[in-house]
């Protein structure tokens, strides 16, 4: 994240003015030519190589530790969003691939699994962290062609974070009788967890580790947008020995997780998603007893004060809706702004943006890379669209955009009221919108005025008023003049229709497990 | 002549009789003999108390912890005060021996003096300080979830029925209970208990009536953010998980065992604070 902002600052000096390509050799030859006041620098690509991973032609389910077709025979062409490539097939399970790798699941946990002291349980784990880490680099490239995010991204967050949060769960996996103090504490059964495609390999750490360290099996559907990493996973279990049937992999379309959620040896359902399909699994499951976490949309506000350091809390704001092309669920979308600094806090805003580098995610320059898939384009256009004909005043970064793939330039719309669509829906996209405050106390309702509760910002210098803010808010991560910082030991989750329970931390562990 | 005490409703502080005019009477355990008539509480009733209970709410939350603690110890000693007055109850309308019902009486005051002792321990039990990655103080409180709806058992158990209100109280949460058939007509010393305590009016709200009424306006308001079914009805329970999507209400199943954390920690939402250290 360092290496990010670092970069980012070089760039503000050196593209203030865009438009002067020609002189991209000229600036190059330092050595016979003179540096003139107003010289545009251009970066020179700098692309990752992806030789450090083989795309397959073919990939299949992964259950009961094998490799196996699905029963179907059906595959689904997956595609790289730069470029519109194909990145070979995946394979389609239905519920009797569901039913096959719940009974493997089931298998272990009654077996092999369920009967290994945690000790044991934890050296798996902290092995799987080992080889996430001695293969960054593999997971890195495979994580930005499958999805499209900026290489530096999966670098420098993405596959570390992955790799931390095995390494964290692992020790607690023989330490259990910490978590709740006084109680007794024991594992649940088999999870069926589902995850999105905006943090693919990380969504999955997030879900398997803690699941298997509190001593469940898991069966996980990775999206369908985003199968690859998942699966890359599922060789790197193999490679650290994992009993089979402990982790267990089907991919798949929104059948293949709702054969899942509705598999009757199910015990827990993990999900993190949007809040409509959230909802639909939540009343799926609504007549068993099984038990529930979600993780699910927000429209989290990023409230900047008139005292906060203004160039710290701009870069606040492009990351918190900027990063990872805006698919988080956590951005905060909702630009407020203290109304003496608002016109100070755009004019910067706006010349920030038009230092961002749109393109391709594979260049380690690359600030915001490609749209996860053509059809998130596609509805990003239209919310844009619609928010046009509101009347909050458009802006979108000047910013060169490839051809061919799926992108969208950052963009904002200023002015709006809490009523406006664009404030009110969640768009997943590189979208902001902005409105202004006068007190805290309207900063507070005006950022508690949504259905969700994910999480918020904060800036200001003043810490007494950012404690009060930050105690009004009706949200599950809170940052204090930061915004977008995850760790594993941190919790992470929502408030209101944003979900419920935690991941991350010792709270993280909490759905897992079942208190006697 | 004896002079019968009807039994209100509780809501927002307040006594009132039901706004649908409606009363059933309540027999005496066993027998067709009348122990008094009871308010049934309509949608109307139900609505009025949650709009109190989320008036109230985040008053009850900005207490310090020792002042929440100090007022269910207060709830203890209102209801050894009123032992007399529980005692006949449960001798009278539960057909209980005076040392039966001594001993409800003695579990529910052990019950209120539990929960008053967490008010101000359960953050630092399951707070943290986690010990992130680099420069930043991160730390996790517990927070209130907001208006509960509690659903008691019909099966009337007085340290339960506590148990399960201060549950929800010690974590800043306000509560719209349905007593259960096996004694709703405790709500008139137990109302008295809560009206006396310096508990703000519209924290703890009771109604009686028929479940099966009301059962259908709790599960799609949207101001009400959690469920405890502590009824025996497993449709109804199914019936309210489904109901309760709309906004995600946090939906807590009935549960065993009584006096413990983690019946706290169902009510509330953990909040994790990053800030950066640094100049």
């Amino acid at each position: 994240m360092t290496k990010k902002k670092a970069t980012k600052k070089k760039v503000t000096k050196s593209t203030a003015k865009k438009k002067k390509t020609s002189k991209k050799k000229t600036t190059r030859t330092t050595s016979t030519h003179k540096l003139k006041p107003g010289m545009v620098f251009e970066y020179d690509p700098a692309p990752e190589s992806s030789a450090v991973v083989s795309i397959k032609k073919k990939y299949e389910l992964f259950i009961d530790g094998a490799w196996v077709a699905p029963e179907s025979g059906k595959y689904l062409n997956n595609e790289n969003p730069a470029t519109e490539e194909s990145l070979g097939k995946f394979a389609i399970g239905n519920e009797k691939d569901i039913d096959k790798a719940v009974k493997a699941a089931r298998k272990a946990y009654e077996g092999e699994w369920g009967k290994m002291s945690g000790k044991d349980r934890g050296k798996y784990l902290f092995r799987i962290a080992r080889i996430l880490q001695e293969r960054a680099r593999e997971f890195a490239v495979l994580e930005t062609l499958d999805g499209g995010k900026p290489i530096k991204e999966s670098r420098d967050v993405d596959i570390p974070l992955a790799a931390a949060h095995f390494f964290y769960n692992a020790g607690w996996a023989d330490k259990l009788e910490y978590v709740y103090p006084g109680k007794d504490v024991k594992s649940i059964g088999v999870c069926g967890q589902i995850i999105p495609w905006n943090f693919p390999l990380l969504m999955a750490a997030w879900k398997i580790a803690p699941a298997l360290a509190c001593g469940n099996t898991v069966v996980l559907k990775p999206a369908e947008q985003t199968p690859l990493t998942a699966l890359l996973l599922a060789e790197v279990c193999q490679e650290a020995g994992l009993p089979k049937g402990v982790v267990n992999i089907v991919t798949g379309e929104g059948p293949t997780g709702a054969a899942l959620v509705d598999h009757k040896d199910v015990n827990k359902v993990a999900f993190t998603g949007s809040t409509d399909i959230g909802k639909l699994i939540a009343k799926n499951i609504g007549h068993t007893n099984k038990k529930l976490t979600l993780e699910l949309g927000g429209k989290s506000a990023n409230i900047i004060f008139a005292d906060a350091a203004i160039d710290q809390a701009i870069e606040g704001i492009i990351n918190g809706i900027y990063f990872n092309q805006g698919h988080v669920c956590c951005a905060g979308s909702r630009l407020l702004v203290e109304e003496s600094v608002h016109d100070i806090v755009v004019k910067k805003l706006k010349k920030r943006m038009s230092s961002l580098r749109v393109g391709d995610p594979m260049d380690k320059n690359t600030d915001i890379g490609a749209i996860n898939h053509k059809e998130q384009l596609v509805k990003i256009k239209e919310m844009v669209a619609q928010a046009k004909k509101g009347g909050a005043d458009f802006h979108q970064a000047d910013v060169k955009v490839p051809r061919k793939g799926y992108y969208h330039a950052p963009c904002f719309f200023d002015n709006c009221s809490t009523s406006d669509m664009i404030v009110r829906d969640e768009v997943f996209g590189p979208v902001l919108s902005i409105m202004t405050f006068r007190t805290p106390e309207e900063a507070i309702v005006k950022a508690n005025d949504t259905q969700y509760g994910l999480a918020a910002g904060i800036w200001s210098e003043k810490g007494s008023k950012v404690h009060q803010v930050a105690g009004g808010l009706k949200a599950g991560v809170i940052w204090a003049n930061t915004y977008n910082k995850f760790d594993p030991t941190s919790p992470f989750g929502g408030y209101k229709e944003s979900g419920f329970g935690r991941e991350g931390g010792r709270h993280g562990l909490l759905p897992y497990l079942e208190v006697k | 002549m004896k002079v019968i005490k009807t039994v209100k409703l509780f809501i927002g502080g307040e006594f009132p009789r039901t706004e649908s005019g409606r009363s059933y009477s309540f027999n005496k355990s066993g027998t067709d003999e009348q122990y008094a008539r009871l308010c049934q509480a309509s949608r109307k009733d139900f609505r009025n108390s949650v709009e109190n209970s989320k008036k109230s709410q985040p008053g009850w939350a900005s207490k310090t912890a020792f002042l929440r603690s100090q007022i269910l110890y207060r709830m203890a000693e209102m209801t050894e005060g009123k032992r007399v007055e529980f005692v006949d109850l449960f001798k009278n309308a539960l057909g209980k021996s005076d040392s039966e019902a001594n001993k409800m009486v003695d579990e529910a005051i052990d019950t209120f003096v539990y929960y008053s002792g967490f008010c101000d321990k359960y953050q630092q039990v399951m707070g943290a300080v986690n010990p992130v990655s680099g420069p930043f103080h991160n730390f996790t409180t517990p927070e209130a979830t907001g208006v509960v709806t509690l659903i008691e058992a019909d099966e009337f158990n007085f340290a339960r029925l506590v148990d399960n209100i201060c549950a929800i109280l010690v974590g800043g949460n306000s509560v719209v209970t349905i007593l259960g058939k096996g004694c709703p007509a405790v709500l008139a010393p137990l109302a008295e208990v809560f009206k006396t305590s310096d508990l703000p009016g519209g924290v703890v709200n009771l109604l009686t009536g028929d479940l099966d009424e009301i059962k259908g306006f709790i599960g799609n308001h949207m101001e009400v953010r959690a469920i405890s079914f502590q009824n025996e009805r497993t449709d109804v329970y199914h019936e309210l998980r489904i109901a309760s999507i709309d906004n995600m209400k946090r939906m807590i199943p009935r549960r065993e065992k009584e006096r413990s954390l983690d019946l706290i920690l169902d009510f509330v939402e953990a909040k994790t604070v990053w800030h950066p250290i640094g100049v």
